[in-house]
C-alpha cells in the first residue's frame, strides 16, 4: 500500500466529516434565521479567545478520560454505555470517604482517587461479568445500571442520610472535602487550568503503554483484530473482556476527579451527567488513539463553548448538540468508505505485486 | 431450520403449559400479604390500569425492536427514535390535534428508522455506532425544537411542553356494576381478582387496545404472510435469501421503517395516554427496556408482550405506595426462599446461595424497613431487565444473522 495515498485517504475522512457538520451549521442556522457566515465566524472568534481556549481544555479534561474509558472498550467492541453511571457512583463514594477523613495532602488525593477507582471498577465488572457469564449485551446492561446508580446515588444523597442541604439553594450535596484533598489549579496569563490536566496526561500515556507495550494490550488488539485468531492463539476471550470492562469502568471512575478534586470539593445534585455518550463520541472521533481521543475531546468541548456566543445571535445553543450527532454520523460514515476503498486499492496492489512476480 | 418448524414455536406460546397454574398461586399469595400488611394498591383498579399504561411503551419498543432484529439488525436507535415520537407526537397534537400527533410520532419514527437503514444496510456502519448516534440525533434536535418552540408558549418550557390533548377511553359496558360490589366486598382474594379484571376492561384507551392488536398482527405478518417469510429469511441467511432474489436491503429498509413506526408510536402513547405532556428524558430507557424483552422473549411477540407485561409493572411500581413495593418485595422474597429451598433439596449448593442470600435480604429489608423508598423504586424497571436477563432461561436462538452487516462478496 503506497503510504502517501494512504495517509491522504486517513485525513479525508475527518475532513469530509467536517465539512458536512459545518454544512449542517450553515443550514440549521439559516432555518433558525440567523445569518450562518457570521454567527459561525462569531462563535469560532469567541472559541479562539484565550479565556475561552483555557475553559475549553477545562472542559476537556473529563471529557478526555471519558473518552479513554470508552476507547479501552472499543477495542472488544464493548459499547460501555455504563461510563455515566460508573463516575458519578465513583464520584459520590470518593466525596463521601475524602469527606470523611483528614490525611497529609498527597495520601488523601491517593485515597480519593483510589475510592474512584475501585468503586468505577467494580460497578463496570458486573456489566462484565453479566456479559461473560450470562450473555447479557453490554448496551443494555450499563444503561440499566446507570439506571440503578442514579437511584442509589438519589436515594444515599437525600439530607436524611448522607447529604447536607447546600445554604440559600435547593442544592443537596456532600460535605466539603476538607483542602488536604484538593488539588490547585495551574495559573496561565488566560485565567486557571484545571490542575487535574496532569492526570489525563497520565492516564493516557497510561492506555498508549498498556495497549502497546504490554501483553495484556497485545491479547486486547489482538482480540479485536480477530476474535478467532486469538483464542486459537490462546488468548481466553472472557477473562479478557471482563478485564476490559472492569479497565474501563475504573477510567471511567476517575471522569468525576477534576470537577471533584479541583473545582466543587464536593458531589452534589448539580453534578455533571451524562458524559457517557460524549465518551464514546470522543473516542469514535479519535479512532481510539490517545491523541485522537485528545483532540476529539477538545473539539468537542471547542463546540460546547463557543456554541455560548449564539444566544447573542438568538439562536438556541442546542443547535450544538445536533452537530456533534452529524459529526458522529458523518465520520462513521467516511471511516467505512475510506476503509472500503483502501481495501480495493490493497486488493488490485496484491494482485499487481503477485503478477509483477509471475511475469 | 425451516420455516414451518420455526412458526410453530412462535404462535404455541410454551409458558401457557404450567406457569398460568404458578401466577394464580402468586397471585393468591401476594393477594393475602397485601392484605396482612395493609397495602391497598398492590391490586387496586387503578394500579392494574397503570401497570397497562407502563407496559404499552415498552410494549411497542419491544415489537418494534423484534421487528428490526427478526429482519438481521440490532436497532440501538430504537430509544432516539421513541424520543423523536414524544416531542413529534406532542408537538404535532398540540398544534392540531390527537390525530395529526399520532401521524407525525409515528412518522418521525419511521424516518429514523430509515435513516438508520441508510446508515447500516447501505452503508455498512456498526449497527451499535449508528442506532447510539441517532439516539444522540433525537436527543440533540428534540431540545432544539423544544427551545424554539415550547420554550415560548404558557405551560411549555425547554424541557417540557404544554399538556398534549388526551384520547378517548373505553370500558365493556355493564361490567363496573356487575364487579364493582365484589371489588369493595374485601374479601380477600375474591375482591383483588374482581379489581385486577375492572382494571383491565374500564377506562381502557384506544390507543391501548390498538397497541394491544399490534401483537397478533404482528405474529400474522411475520409468520404468515410471505413478506414475513422474506424478512425472517433475511434475518437467518441474508446470502442464501439474496441468492433467490430476495434483496436484503429491501426487507431491512422495510424492518426498520416499521421497527421506527412503532417505537414512535410508542414515543406518542408516553405523551399522550401514560402522561400528559412531553418532557425531556421522558423515553427514560424504555427503547432499550424493549430491547431487552425481545432477547427475555426468544424473538417470539408473544413472549415480549408477556416481558413487558413484567418491566411495565414494575415500572409502574413509582405510582403506588411506597408500602406496596415493600410488601412486592416481601412476595419476591418468599419465592426467591421457596427455589432456594429447592435448591437446596437437590443438593445443588450454589444455587441455594444464589438465591437464598438476595432472599434473606429482601425479607430482613422487609422485615425491619417495611417500605421502599422512592428514589430505588425508580429503578426497579432497570433492576428487573437486568435479574430477568441475567437468570433467564439461556436456550436463546436469535436470528441467525442477527448484528451482522450483508454486503455482496464483490462489493467489499
Amino acid at each position: 500500500m503506497p503510504g502517501l495515498r494512504g495517509a491522504a485517504l486517513l485525513l479525508a475522512a475527518p475532513v469530509a466529516a467536517a465539512l458536512l457538520a459545518l454544512a449542517v451549521a450553515a443550514a440549521v442556522l439559516a432555518v433558525a434565521g440567523a445569518d450562518p457566515v457570521a454567527t459561525l465566524s462569531d462563535a469560532l472568534a469567541y472559541g479562539l479567545h484565550p479565556e475561552t481556549l483555557v475553559a475549553v481544555v477545562n472542559k476537556a479534561i473529563p471529557y478526555y478520560l471519558a473518552g479513554i474509558a470508552a476507547a479501552v472498550g472499543f477495542h472488544l467492541r464493548l459499547f460501555n454505555i455504563g461510563i455515566d453511571g460508573q463516575y458519578r457512583l465513583a464520584a459520590f463514594a470518593a466525596a463521601i470517604v475524602g469527606a470523611s477523613v483528614a490525611l497529609p495532602a498527597p495520601l488523601h488525593i491517593g485515597l480519593i482517587a483510589a475510592v474512584a477507582l475501585v468503586v468505577g471498577w467494580g460497578w463496570a465488572a458486573i456489566a462484565g461479568l453479566l456479559y461473560v457469564r450470562r450473555g447479557v449485551n453490554v448496551v443494555i446492561s450499563t444503561i440499566m445500571l446507570n439506571a440503578v446508580a442514579t437511584g442509589l446515588i438519589a436515594w444515599l444523597l437525600s439530607p436524611e442520610r448522607l447529604g447536607r442541604l447546600a445554604p440559600g439553594s435547593n442544592n443537596v450535596t456532600t460535605p466539603a472535602i476538607p483542602e488536604s484533598g484538593w488539588i490547585a489549579a495551574i495559573p496561565t496569563p488566560a485565567g486557571d487550568l484545571n490542575g487535574l490536566v496532569v492526570l489525563a496526561v497520565l492516564v493516557g500515556s497510561g492506555y498508549w503503554f498498556v495497549l502497546n507495550r504490554t501483553t495484556l494490550g497485545f491479547e486486547v488488539r489482538a482480540m479485536g483484530l480477530s476474535e478467532r485468531a486469538a483464542t486459537v492463539a490462546g488468548i481466553r476471550a472472557p477473562r479478557l473482556a471482563v478485564l476490559t470492562m472492569a479497565a474501563s469502568g475504573a477510567i471511567a471512575g476517575l471522569v468525576g476527579l477534576p470537577q471533584l478534586l479541583g473545582a466543587s470539593h464536593r458531589f452534589g445534585l448539580d453534578f455533571p451527567a451524562g458524559l457517557a455518550f460524549t465518551g464514546l463520541s470522543v473516542a469514535i472521533l479519535g479512532r481510539n488513539h490517545p491523541v485522537g481521543v485528545a483532540i476529539g475531546a477538545f473539539v468537542w468541548a471547542f463546540l460546547e463553548r463557543s456554541a455560548q456566543v449564539l444566544d447573542l445571535a438568538g439562536v438556541s445553543k442546542e443547535i450544538v448538540t445536533i452537530l456533534q450527532a452529524v459529526i458522529v454520523l458523518s465520520i462513521v460514515v467516511a471511516y467505512e468508505l475510506v476503509r472500503r476503498v483502501r481495501a480495493r486499492q490493497e486488493r488490485r496492489y496484491v494482485a499487481q505485486a503477485v503478477e509483477g512476480a509471475a511475469a | 431450520m425451516t420455516a414451518a418448524s420455526m412458526s410453530t414455536s412462535a404462535w404455541r406460546p410454551a409458558w401457557l403449559d404450567g406457569p398460568v397454574v404458578r401466577v394464580a398461586l402468586g397471585f393468591a399469595v401476594l393477594s393475602l400479604l397485601s392484605g396482612a400488611f395493609d397495602a391497598p394498591d398492590l391490586f387496586s383498579r387503578g394500579g392494574i390500569s397503570a401497570t397497562l399504561r407502563f407496559s404499552a411503551p415498552i410494549l411497542l419498543a419491544g415489537l418494534g425492536a423484534l421487528w428490526a432484529e427478526r429482519s438481521g439488525v440490532i436497532n440501538l436507535g430504537l430509544e432516539g427514535m421513541m424520543i423523536a415520537g414524544t416531542w413529534f407526537g406532542a408537538w404535532a397534537a398540540i398544534e392540531w390535534g390527537i390525530g395529526p400527533g399520532l401521524v407525525a410520532g409515528i412518522g418521525a419514527g419511521v424516518a429514523f428508522g430509515l435513516l438508520l437503514a441508510v446508515l447500516t444496510a447501505t452503508l455498512g456502519v456498526d449497527q451499535a455506532i449508528s442506532g447510539l448516534s441517532l439516539g444522540l440525533l433525537a436527543a440533540g434536535l428534540t431540545r432544539f425544537l423544544s427551545s424554539t418552540t415550547f420554550a415560548g408558549v404558557p405551560g411549555g418550557s425547554i424541557t417540557t411542553s404544554p399538556p398534549v390533548p388526551d384520547l378517548a377511553t373505553v370500558s365493556v359496558p355493564g361490567i363496573d356494576a356487575l364487579l364493582a360490589p365484589a371489588e369493595r366486598a374485601g374479601v380477600p382474594i375474591l375482591s383483588d381478582a374482581a379489581a385486577v379484571f375492572l382494571g383491565l376492561v374500564t377506562d381502557v384507551s384506544v390507543l391501548t387496545i390498538a397497541v394491544v392488536a399490534l401483537v397478533p398482527l404482528t405474529w400474522y405478518v411475520l409468520w404468515r404472510t410471505r413478506l414475513g417469510l422474506r424478512i425472517r429469511a433475511v434475518g437467518e441467511a441474508p446470502e442464501a435469501a439474496d441468492s433467490l432474489g430476495v434483496r436484503p436491503w429491501r426487507y431491512r429498509y422495510l424492518a426498520l421503517a416499521v421497527s421506527g413506526g412503532l417505537a414512535g408510536l410508542g414515543g406518542v402513547y408516553l405523551v399522550a395516554v401514560a402522561s400528559s405532556l412531553y418532557r425531556e428524558g421522558q423515553t427514560a430507557g424504555r427503547g432499550f427496556i424493549g430491547l431487552a424483552t425481545v432477547i427475555f422473549g426468544n424473538w417470539n411477540p408473544w413472549s415480549v408482550t408477556l416481558g413487558s407485561l413484567i418491566f411495565g409493572f414494575t415500572d409502574a411500581l413509582r405510582t403506588r405506595q411506597e408500602v406496596t413495593v415493600g410488601v412486592l418485595l416481601a412476595g419476591l422474597g418468599l419465592l426467591f426462599a421457596v427455589v432456594a429451598l429447592r435448591r437446596l433439596l437437590a443438593r445443588s449448593w450454589s444455587g441455594a446461595l444464589l438465591f437464598g442470600v438476595p432472599a434473606t435480604a429482601m425479607l430482613a429489608w422487609f422485615w425491619l424497613v417495611r417500605v421502599v423508598p422512592s428514589e430505588l423504586v425508580s429503578f426497579a424497571p432497570h433492576l428487573t431487565t437486568l435479574l430477568v436477563l441475567a437468570f433467564a432461561r439461556q436456550r436463546l436462538r436469535p436470528p441467525a444473522a442477527l448484528g451482522e452487516p450483508f454486503r455482496r462478496d464483490d462489493s467489499t
